[in-house]
């Protein structure tokens, strides 16, 4: 217990007059928090943080007054008298993380299916090396090992989705690396990260290696061929920017296939880019689940298609219709798993609106006038950083206050 | 069902287990008048009351031991006739280390003479009067906030109450001391509203009822029927339904402004026992010395609801029980959100001691806690929408503008954030630390000030 600080007294000592011990009971701790007593932690025993250490510090020394006024009692009943709430909901991190993990099961089982041992290869080497360096970090710092939490196999997992099939190894491995050491564990672990650890790799490994990263492959070539003589292919993004650079307009989007965005089996594009039903599956299960709301997917998406709409009214043969966007890369991706990461956007519904739209704008100009051809990842990035100043900014109508708005 | 998309409710709000099949049956059985009692004098909100009665002293059941200090206070009485044993600070079942009177029982229960009486006309006395007796009678909210009743009862002439709502909600999981009371004292309850609009000249009244309690919801509406001032209103299984804030939201769809009172909304609201306890007042003169209590839990072998003596410590109900089963955790003045935990058994039965919850050890929260993940569903459980998970973590670091930035003040302490957190943070006990630091800054400053008036005030001395 916090013994380190100094004693305080109890809020009421007990006086010489005090009425004998309870019958068969012991002080096993300070009078719970009423408005008098410290709302700390002996109620808590557990706790170490400065809030608790007061409280415990009174514990002690009140024990040993009773001890000594008393002796000890005959028979020994210890009650732990906390703070309330005395009951919690049976929700952890765990149980949150690994949630996710399942809900990404039909996007996972549909990459397997379109590339098959390059997919397998992807994810577990991206996921073996998230764990690993997220146990080796934690264990290097002296910090408590949480690696079996899942959050460190989630950043694993997205990270793999975000990657082309024909990925090679070391981009993996580098990648799952980066994720959990630059993303995550530089800045104090799980909850203390400002970003997306999953893009912050993404990004670092785009920006670093282009090539690597934007190679595609066709789907159904994954299962025999494990990394050597794929046939490449440019996704349907990389195809528009490519003919808006070259021609100043687009045929290909006219050309292409709206079944195959939706059910994403003959898709071109990184593991997580391929079936927007797979993807929406696993959030609608996470919708119901309660660990995201719909407020960040429907608003980027919404943004997406409605900024898209505009600039396809304006000059639809230099500008993508809008479902053409919905479709493609990985937005999908990045509005149902990506953005809504708990740690890395903002807490309130409003707020969670806002982003969704930041992320739905920069996208687009990413996308369209950018150099990269693909904007969910830096504008999921970009947006994170924004969250501080989004909170700042609005903050939900506490009852009582602003009547009049109400 | 077409009855659930009628349930009215307030915005936020968590669905806790509500555990209460233990109890919600069977008949409140009339506790033994224990051989000893423990009545601590500060068993409401407000200044603790005096005492007025000597050691050794022989007192009668209903008789006055400690009298009232100024407005917002309510005197104590005793709640069995026989001698004053020992007057002196004692843990109360609020955790409390406070001034107690202990009575030891002569075993004759009787009432001091010439208090009973019998007004079946008492509705028609002078609000003002009524008013007194409630004062007399020492009651407060029974509900557990323990507010004294004649205050709430007395609003200024500026603020007309048009609606009295008695609050039946009985939201917090495991209590069913108020759904008992409804069912088998119905015709009190109602009285009882009748009582409260009477003293403060309200047209209308409304009992809120959780939807989970159809049996009280229909007995109060077959005894309503035909009054159309009166009516029952059904509400949603959510918690925390029965705060003040949130069922006055659910009942009118408005909001009592921050620091403000139900009053300024028009509206008194009361517990059902409250009521119950002002009609036995007003009608036949008895003084607030019993409660119906829940004793429950997975640690009760037994658990049952009485009607037992204010002072009756926790151990003796415990005992009628059938006494604890399983490994003790805790022992819970009250229900599992808002209850407070007491440090022994000896702790007497309060006025607001709405239940004795005995939770095993299993079923306690863990005792660590990680960092805040950022989930939002304390956000989004909050019932007066703020942001808990700012709230903690400046509540941590001891960051108590921002703690006032955020509004910390508004918390109800309902429990919600706390309860649905995966990451297990202690969020209310951070809140209540910060409320507890700013009300000492503030203090400190004040002092600060008063100090430098003084010493402006008095001339220098030369030293």
């Amino acid at each position: 217990m916090a013994d380190e600080s100094t004693p305080t007294p109890p809020p009421e000592p007990p006086t010489a007059g005090a009425p004998t011990p309870p019958v068969g009971a012991q002080q096993a701790a300070p009078p719970a928090t009423g408005d008098g007593a410290p709302p700390a932690a002996a109620e808590r025993p557990g706790a170490k943080k400065r809030a608790a250490k007061e409280g415990a510090a009174a514990a002690d020394t009140e024990k040993e007054e009773k001890k000594k006024k008393k002796g000890p009692p005959k028979k020994e009943l210890i009650l732990v008298a906390s703070s309330s709430p005395h009951v919690v909901s049976d929700e952890s991190i765990p149980r949150i993380m690994y949630t996710v993990c399942l809900a990404l099961a039909p996007a996972i089982l549909v990459a397997v299916y379109c590339f098959g041992l390059q997919a397998v290869k992807v994810l577990a080497l991206t996921s073996a090396a998230c764990l690993v360096t997220e146990a080796g970090l934690q264990r290097l710092m002296g910090r408590r090992l949480t690696v079996t939490d899942g959050s460190a196999l989630v950043t694993g997992l997205l990270l793999a989705m975000t990657l082309p099939p024909s990925a090679p190894w070391w981009i993996c491995l580098l990648g799952g690396a980066l994720a959990i050491g630059v993303g995550k564990q530089l800045f104090g672990g799980l909850a203390h990260n400002p970003f997306n650890p999953a893009l912050i790799a993404r990004v670092i490994l785009l920006i670093s290696w282009p090539v690597e990263l934007t190679t595609w492959m066709k789907p159904g070539q994954g299962f025999v061929n494990l990394g050597v003589d794929v046939v490449t292919a440019a996704s349907p993004l990389g195809l528009m920017k490519e003919e808006l650079i070259q021609k100043g307009s687009i045929q290909v989007v006219s050309q292409f296939p709206l079944r195959d965005g939706l059910l994403g089996l003959n898709q071109i594009g990184s593991l997580g880019e391929t079936s927007v039903i797979a993807l929406l599956l696993g959030g609608l299960f996470l919708l119901y689940r309660g660990y995201i709301t719909w407020h960040i997917p429907v608003s980027y998406i919404a943004t997406v298609g409605a900024v898209a709409a505009l600039f396809w009214g304006i000059d639809p043969g230099h500008f993508a219709p809008p479902l053409y966007h919905l479709v493609t890369g990985g937005l999908f991706l990045g509005a149902l798993y990506m953005a809504t990461d708990m740690v890395t956007c903002p807490v309130t519904n409003r707020g969670m609106l806002i982003f969704g739209m930041g992320c739905g704008i920069l996208t687009y100009f990413i996308r369209t006038f950018g150099a990269y051809p693909e904007g969910v990842s830096f504008a999921i990035v970009i947006m994170n950083g924004a969250v501080p100043l989004i909170e700042r900014w609005v903050r939900p109508r506490t009852y009582g206050h602003n009547l009049s708005a109400a | 069902m077409g009855l659930f998309s009628t349930l009215l409710t307030f915005r936020g709000g968590i669905h806790p287990p509500t555990c209460k099949e233990r109890t919600n049956h069977g008949h409140i059985e009339v506790a033994p008048p224990p051989s000893r009692v423990i009545i601590p004098v500060a068993q409401h909100i407000g200044a603790p009351a005096d005492v007025v009665v000597k050691k050794k002293e022989q007192v009668k059941r209903g008789q006055v031991i400690a009298t009232a200090k100024g407005f917002v206070s309510a005197p104590i009485h005793a709640s069995i006739s026989g001698t004053v044993k020992e007057i002196g600070p004692a843990y109360s079942a609020t955790g409390q280390w406070v001034e107690c009177v202990t009575i030891e029982s002569d075993g004759a229960d009787a009432w001091l003479d010439g208090l009973l009486v019998d007004r079946p006309d008492y509705l028609e006395l002078p609000p003002a009067e009524l008013r007194e007796i409630i004062h007399q009678a020492g009651i407060v909210g029974l509900g557990g906030a323990t507010f004294p009743s004649h205050v709430k009862l007395a609003p200024p002439a500026e603020k007309p109450i048009h609606t009295v709502i008695l609050n039946g909600v009985e939201c917090e999981p495991y209590l069913t001391a108020d759904h008992l009371l409804m069912l088998e004292r119905g015709a009190e309850v109602i009285a009882g509203l009748r009582l409260i609009m009477r003293v403060v000249g309200a047209k209308e009244g409304v009992i809120g009822i959780e939807a989970n309690k159809p049996d009280a919801i229909r007995h109060l509406q077959e005894l309503t029927h035909g009054d159309p001032a009166l009516r029952v209103a059904a509400l949603q299984v959510k918690y925390p339904q029965g705060g003040e804030k949130q069922l006055i939201y659910a009942v009118t769809k408005r909001e009592v402004p921050s620091g403000g009172l139900p009053m300024d909304l028009g509206i008194v609201m009361n517990n059902v026992g409250t009521a119950v306890a002002m009609v036995r007042a007003c009608r036949y003169g008895e003084p607030l010395t019993e409660r119906v209590t829940t004793v429950t839990g997975a640690g009760i072998a037994n658990p049952r609801n009485f009607l037992a003596r204010i002072g009756t410590p926790f151990g003796e109900l415990v005992e009628l029980c059938g006494g604890f089963t399983g490994t003790m955790g805790t022992v819970i003045n009250g229900g599992p959100m808002m209850g407070i935990a007491v440090p022994s058994l000896d702790v007497p039965i309060i006025k607001g001691t709405s239940g004795i919850l005995v939770l095993a050890k299993e079923e306690l929260p863990p005792h660590d806690y990680e960092a805040c993940i950022r989930c939002g569903m304390c956000v989004r459980g909050c019932p007066v929408q703020l942001v808990p998970s700012a709230l903690s973590d400046y509540g941590e670091t001891r960051m108590l503008e921002s703690l006032e930035s955020y509004h910390i003040f508004d918390c109800i302490e309902c429990g919600s954030c706390s309860y649905v957190c995966p990451s297990k943070r202690p969020i209310v006990q951070f809140i209540r630390y910060g409320k507890r630091e700013i009300l000492a800054e503030r203090q400190k400053k004040r002092d600060r000030q008063a100090a430098r008036a003084a010493a402006a005030k008095t001339p220098e001395v030369a030293a």
